[in-house]
């Protein structure tokens, strides 16, 4: 009998240790949250980034339905996540666009650099009094050097697919 | 005779074939050629808007190795290089290469090769793919790289299983070019080192196995009779016939030691190393109901398909739809103001009469239908719930990309649900996801990059002052100590 109580507490340690030592370190939630965001780093959720918005979801200073970009599809990804009801996107946050990227309408760029620091992605090439141009691969569509050009060279543009991505439709009844 | 094994489900579906001679087509005013090539792949142009241009002429190229540049089919002056309507399932325009004929046609001098066995393997491979052959059957994949096989090659089909009702190129291309058919496929034997070659004709075609007998009699190359059942033509359904073996999902032909070719591509192959001409030309059939005088004909690529249809008479009254490829799977035209593309080996007209009439779609009533026909052994009437309700994730755990849409289901559906179009959306759906995941990480990326630039910026500034500081204090520091021992 005692043996048998020696031997489960043996165990009981046993398990105890393994659960401490041996513990598998999952993906932080922060980083799972940041990766179902679409990076656009646009600021819309009134957060520096994307990533310090899923800080603040982890930390349940923000809602999941504070991000334009993302959309509807976003906000059921989040919820699907953390186990909460979805809900409609936050209309005081914006509303979702068609995807765009920015263009500088060279003509009238004066080449003020004030465009250049805002970009989160340094998707903007351009020196003082040169002109400047978006590099469209890699524009997020975030908007944040629209503001900022005092010449208002910077428009958006819809991005209509080729041919080559072109998908098909079906009407789902 | 060789054993033969069956591959799961297809149908068999009625002929409408009519193999004629191959008719020659007079020299259209205007030659087309759409920069994108293949899915997402586009060739840079060559030439410039006012540049002559000889026959056999690169126009454009590509940068990667092995593939295919385009070639012009005639000599002429380029008119423009402007978008143009391509012939494509979206009816969008694309950048074109247009050239007017001068009507000389005159060619670039060819580049005869006498002996291809005095030739290594890879100098042969980098001519077919200078000469711009990409697959015949359909699917337009570079040639060359397709018999750069990493494994060794024990078989090599060449399919001319023309499976899809209707078409009869290739048929008519071995009834008048059987002996050059056969000398291309023992070309690609000899690059691919391969023990055997087969050629595969549907057993409802006795003449065109007739003439390729009496092409090979001398020659170690197998010629088999497989039977017509709708999609036998497909490269995994055809390997499966006259191999057994079953190609996995993920994985190529190659990596099993088979290689499948198209008979169109065999004669191209041969052109291309005997002759030394580049891929200009192609045969195409043209018929269906609603054309008046159907037949096949050799075409130049870049035709414009008004300008084929003028030359078969035009259309009959009461065409309804003009289709570019074959009734099951091919895709329909908005307009015949497109060129045909290497890849084109069909033009159908169809009148009412030929067409299935289309019914609304009612629910799924779950009979299962779809899965006993399915070449590809898949579930498609659970693809289609995933795909209707947006679970894209299940669709690809139930191996939606081994979908060849072939269109099986579609045929048999009793609810007439369009299966295939369902499949095709749900298949963009995720690539469309796919590229903008890579498109987020790559913004994650280049976000994280720029942050621990300026962080180190900012630490940078903050040293660079505190060091001024410091200087400065020193000196301060000395001042005043001078100023001490000064008093």
């Amino acid at each position: 009998m005692l043996f048998l109580c020696v031997f489960f507490a043996l165990l009981g340690l046993g398990l105890g240790y393994a659960a401490r030592y041996l513990k598998v370190q999952g993906e932080p939630l922060v980083e799972q949250i940041d990766a179902l965001l679409p990076q656009t780093q646009c600021g819309q959720c009134k957060y520096p980034g994307c990533r310090p918005y899923a800080q603040a979801i982890v930390d349940e200073t923000a809602e999941i339905n504070q991000c334009p970009p993302g959309g509807e599809e976003t906000i059921a990804a989040l919820a699907n996540l953390l186990g909460v009801a979805t809900q409609p996107l936050n209309a005081e946050f914006g509303e979702t666009n068609a995807p765009a990227v920015a263009f500088i309408i060279e003509q009238d760029c004066i080449g003020c650099v004030k465009c250049i620091p805002p970009c989160p992605v340094d998707a903007i090439l351009g020196a003082s009094k040169q002109m400047h141009t978006v590099i469209a691969s890699e524009c997020t569509g975030c908007e944040l050097c629209i503001a900022p050009c005092p010449v208002d060279c910077i428009i958006m543009r819809p991005l209509a697919p080729p041919p080559g991505q072109w998908q098909w439709t079906t009407h789902h009844d | 005779m060789i054993k033969q094994w069956k591959f799961p489900g297809g149908i068999a579906l009625g002929d409408h074939k009519q193999t004629t001679e191959i008719r020659d087509t007079a020299l259209p005013a205007e030659l087309i050629y759409p920069l994108l090539q293949r899915s997402d792949c586009y060739a840079t142009a060559t030439v410039y808007p006012g540049e002559r241009v000889l026959k056999g002429q690169v126009i454009a190229t590509q940068k990667k190795p092995l593939t295919t540049p385009v070639h012009a089919a005639s000599s002429g002056v380029i008119k423009e290089i402007a978008p143009h309507l391509i012939a494509h399932p979206s009816g969008l325009t694309d950048s074109c290469i247009v050239i007017e004929t001068d009507g000389l046609d005159e060619a670039l001098p060819a580049n005869p090769c006498l002996d291809y066995h005095l030739e290594t393997a890879e100098n042969l491979r980098i001519k077919i793919a200078q000469a711009g052959i990409v697959g015949l059957g359909g699917a337009a994949f570079p040639t060359a790289e397709k018999l750069q096989a990493l494994q060794p090659i024990h078989t090599l089909i060449i399919n001319g299983a023309e499976c899809e009702p209707y078409i009869s190129c290739d048929a008519s291309l071995i009834g008048s070019h059987a002996q050059q058919v056969v000398q291309g496929a023992l070309i690609m034997q000899y690059i691919l080192q391969a023990e055997r070659c087969i050629i595969a004709i549907e057993n409802n075609m006795p003449a065109t196995l007739q003439a390729l007998h009496e092409a090979t009699s001398q020659e170690s190359i197998q010629i088999v009779s497989v039977p017509a059942i709708y999609p036998t033509g497909g490269e995994k359904q055809l390997i499966k016939v006259l191999t057994g073996k079953k190609i996995p999902a993920n994985s190529l032909p190659t990596d099993h030691g088979v290689v499948c070719q198209n008979v169109g591509t065999a004669f191209a192959v041969y052109q291309a190393i005997i002759q030394g001409i580049p891929l200009t030309e192609r045969i195409i059939t043209i018929t269906g109901k609603g054309i008046n005088h159907p037949g096949n004909l050799r075409v130049k690529i870049g035709t414009p398909i008004k300008y084929l249809i003028e030359q078969c008479g035009g259309y009959s009254q009461n065409i309804q739809r003009l289709i570019m490829g074959g009734p099951m799977m091919g895709i329909a035209l908005s307009s015949d103001d497109i060129a045909v593309i290497k890849a084109t080996n069909c033009l159908l007209g169809m009148t009412n009469n030929e067409l299935a009439e289309s019914q609304s779609a009612m629910p799924c009533i779950r009979c299962g239908d779809c899965s006993t026909v399915c070449p590809a052994e898949l579930l498609p009437q659970q693809l289609y719930w995933y795909g209707r309700s947006g679970q894209l994730e299940q669709c690809q755990d139930y191996q939606l990309f081994d979908c060849i849409e072939c269109g099986c289901c579609d045929i048999v559906c009793p609810s007439h649900i369009p299966l295939v179009q369902s499949f095709r959306s749900s298949k963009g759906e995720l690539i469309i996801k796919e590229k903008q995941a890579a498109q987020a990480q790559l913004a994650k990326k280049r976000y994280q990059n720029q942050q621990q630039r300026r962080e180190k910026e900012q630490q940078d500034k903050i040293a660079k002052a505190a060091k001024r500081q410091a200087a400065i204090d020193k000196i301060k520091a000395a001042a005043a100590k001078r100023k001490t021992q000064g008093v």
